[in-house]
C-alpha cells in the first residue's frame, strides 16, 4: 500500500469527524440501564418487527421490479432512456415527506389510480402494504443504480460468446450475465433495504401512524421523542443504527473484496 | 492543505454563530396551531412545532426568547425548571370534528366517530391535540378505531382535506384556516375540553425583545389577529 499524502488524510479525519460525531452524541446520552426495559416494551418490539417485515418486503418488490429495470437501462439502447433514468432517481433527492403526499395524489383513495384500486376493496393508505409501497418508492433508485452500474462492468464479449455457443437470451442472462453482476445485485438490495428501514417521512405522510399496522421504528422513535421519552427514542435510534452499521460494514467489505 | 482545513474550518464556525445577529427582534417558538395568526402579527422570527418538541428545544437550550404552546401541561414543564418567566394565557380554542365539504357522512356529534363504516384519523396522544381529543371521547364515552395517529394537529387535519380521511378531531382554528376544505362540525358543550394558549419570556433570551413581542401579543393589534383566525379571547 502506497504512503497516503498528508492532505487526503487530514480533509479525511474531518470527513470522519462530521459523520460520526452525532452518532458519538447518541452513544454518549445512551441510558443503558434502561436499554433492557425499553426493548422489552411491547410497542417497541412490534414497531421494530413491523420496520423488518416492511422494509424486507420493500427491497423484495425493488429486487423483482428493479432488476429487470437497470438490465433494460444498462443492455437496451432506445431513445428516452436518459428520461427515464432521471425519473426513475427522481425519489432520492425528493423529499420524502413530498414523496408521501405524491403517493396520496396517485394511489390515495382520491387519487388518479387509487380511485379504481378504492372501488376494487384495495386500500393502501393507513394499511401495511402502504407502508411497504412508500418504502419502496423511496429506496429502489439506490437499487436500480447499483445494479444498473454492475451489469454495465460486465463484459459484453462475454455474453457474445455464450450466445454465439447457442445459448438462449434468457439461458445468457441467467448463468453468464447475472453471476458476474451478483455482487453489485447484493450491494444494491441491501443499500435499498437499509434505506427502506430508516424510511420516516413519505411513510408518514403516506401510510400514517398506527401502532402494529403502519407505525415503523423511526416513526415510534419520533412518537416516543415528542412525547419527551427521550431515553427510549434513543435505545431504538441505537438499535436501528447497530442493525444498518453491522449490515453496511459487512457490504462494504464484500463490495471492494471483489475486484 | 492547511489553507483548505482552514476554510473548511472557519465556514463550519461561521455557519453556527451566523444568522443571530438581528436586535430587537425576537424569537419565538410556538405551537403549530398558532402558525397563521403569529405569521399575521409578524415582528418577530418564527419557528412552529408541536408543543412537546418546543418544550424539547427550549430545554436543550435553543436560541430563543419567547415561547407559546397549545397546553398549560407543556409550558409547566418549562416553569418548573426555571426556564421561562411567569407564562400569560392569552387564547383560547375549541376543538371540532373537521368533516369533508358538505359533510357528505352526516356526521353530527362525537358519538358518530364511533361509526364502522368512518375512516377517522386523530393527533397522536404525544401532543396536546391528540391529548384533548381523547379527553373529549372519554367524557362522550365513545369507542374510536383511530386508523392513523397523526404527528402534529395539521397532519390530521390533511389527511380530511386530501379525502384519505372521513374524519379527524382538531381545533377550530385549524378548520377555519382550510379556507373551505374542510367543514368544522362542533362537539357538544358538555363534552368539550378547555383548549389554553399560555406564553412565556424564555429566561434565558433577550428579555425586553421578549416582553415586547408579548405586550404587542396582549395588547389590541394582538387579541385582534387572534379574533381573526377563530381565536377566543380572554375578556
Amino acid at each position: 500500500m502506497s504512503r497516503p499524502p498528508r492532505t487526503a488524510l487530514a480533509v479525511a479525519v474531518v470527513a470522519v469527524v462530521l459523520l460520526a460525531l452525532p452518532l458519538a452524541g447518541l452513544l454518549w446520552r445512551a441510558p443503558w440501564s434502561e436499554a433492557l426495559d425499553v426493548l422489552g416494551r411491547h410497542e417497541a418490539r412490534q414497531a421494530l418487527r413491523l420496520s423488518l417485515v416492511t422494509s424486507l418486503a420493500a427491497t423484495a418488490v425493488a429486487v423483482v421490479l428493479g432488476v429487470p429495470l437497470a438490465w433494460v437501462q444498462a443492455r437496451v439502447d432506445y431513445p428516452g432512456r436518459s428520461l427515464v433514468r432521471g425519473l426513475t432517481t427522481l425519489p432520492m433527492v425528493l423529499p420524502p415527506v413530498v414523496g408521501g403526499v405524491a403517493l396520496l395524489l396517485a394511489l390515495g383513495r382520491r387519487g388518479i389510480a387509487g380511485e379504481p384500486l378504492d372501488a376494487l376493496g384495495i386500500h393502501l393508505p393507513f394499511h401495511l402494504a402502504g407502508a411497504v409501497l412508500a418504502e419502496t418508492f423511496v429506496a429502489m433508485p439506490f437499487l436500480v443504480l447499483a445494479v444498473e452500474g454492475a451489469l454495465r462492468s460486465v463484459d459484453p464479449k462475454l455474453e457474445e460468446a455464450a450466445r454465439t455457443l447457442g445459448a438462449s437470451p434468457w439461458k445468457v442472462f441467467r448463468t453468464v450475465t447475472l453471476p458476474l453482476a451478483r455482487p453489485g445485485i447484493v450491494a444494491g438490495a441491501v443499500l435499498c433495504w437499509a434505506r427502506a428501514l430508516g424510511e420516516f417521512g413519505a411513510t408518514i405522510t403516506f401510510a400514517g401512524n398506527l401502532p402494529g399496522e403502519t407505525q415503523t421504528l423511526p416513526l415510534f422513535v419520533y412518537v416516543r421523542l415528542e412525547a419527551g421519552d427521550t431515553d427510549a427514542a434513543i435505545v431504538l435510534s441505537l438499535v436501528l443504527l447497530a442493525v444498518s452499521l453491522a449490515v453496511l460494514v459487512g457490504l462494504r467489505d464484500r463490495w471492494i473484496g471483489v475486484r | 492543505m492547511r489553507p483548505l482545513v482552514l476554510v473548511v474550518t472557519a465556514a463550519l464556525v461561521a455557519g453556527c454563530t451566523g444568522g443571530g445577529g438581528e436586535t430587537g427582534r425576537p424569537t419565538v417558538l410556538a405551537a403549530a396551531s398558532l402558525t397563521d395568526v403569529f405569521e399575521d402579527l409578524g415582528g418577530a422570527r418564527f419557528q412552529f412545532a408541536g408543543s412537546q418538541a418546543l418544550v424539547r428545544q427550549v430545554r436543550d437550550g435553543a436560541p430563543a426568547d419567547v415561547v407559546a404552546t397549545a397546553d398549560e401541561a407543556s409550558m409547566e414543564v418549562l416553569v418548573d425548571a426555571g426556564l421561562v418567566e411567569t407564562p400569560v394565557v392569552f387564547a383560547r380554542n375549541e376543538l371540532v370534528i373537521a368533516v369533508e365539504p358538505g359533510n357528505p357522512e352526516a356526521i353530527d356529534a362525537l358519538d358518530d366517530l364511533g361509526r364502522d363504516d368512518l375512516l377517522v384519523v386523530l393527533a397522536d396522544p404525544s401532543v396536546p391535540a391528540g391529548r384533548y381529543a381523547a379527553e373529549a371521547l372519554r367524557k362522550a364515552g365513545v369507542e374510536v378505531r383511530a386508523r392513523s395517529l397523526e404527528l402534529d394537529v395539521r397532519a390530521a387535519l390533511t389527511k380530511v382535506v386530501a379525502g384519505e380521511a372521513d374524519a379527524a378531531v382538531v381545533y377550530a382554528t385549524d378548520v377555519e384556516a382550510a379556507d373551505g376544505r374542510a367543514e368544522a362540525v362542533a362537539i357538544e358543550d358538555e363534552h368539550d375540553v378547555e383548549v389554553r394558549y399560555p406564553v412565556a419570556v424564555v429566561a434565558d433570551g433577550d428579555r425586553a425583545a421578549g416582553r415586547a413581542f408579548v405586550q404587542r401579543l396582549l395588547g389590541e393589534r394582538g387579541r385582534r389577529a387572534l379574533r381573526d383566525h377563530g381565536f377566543l379571547v380572554p375578556a
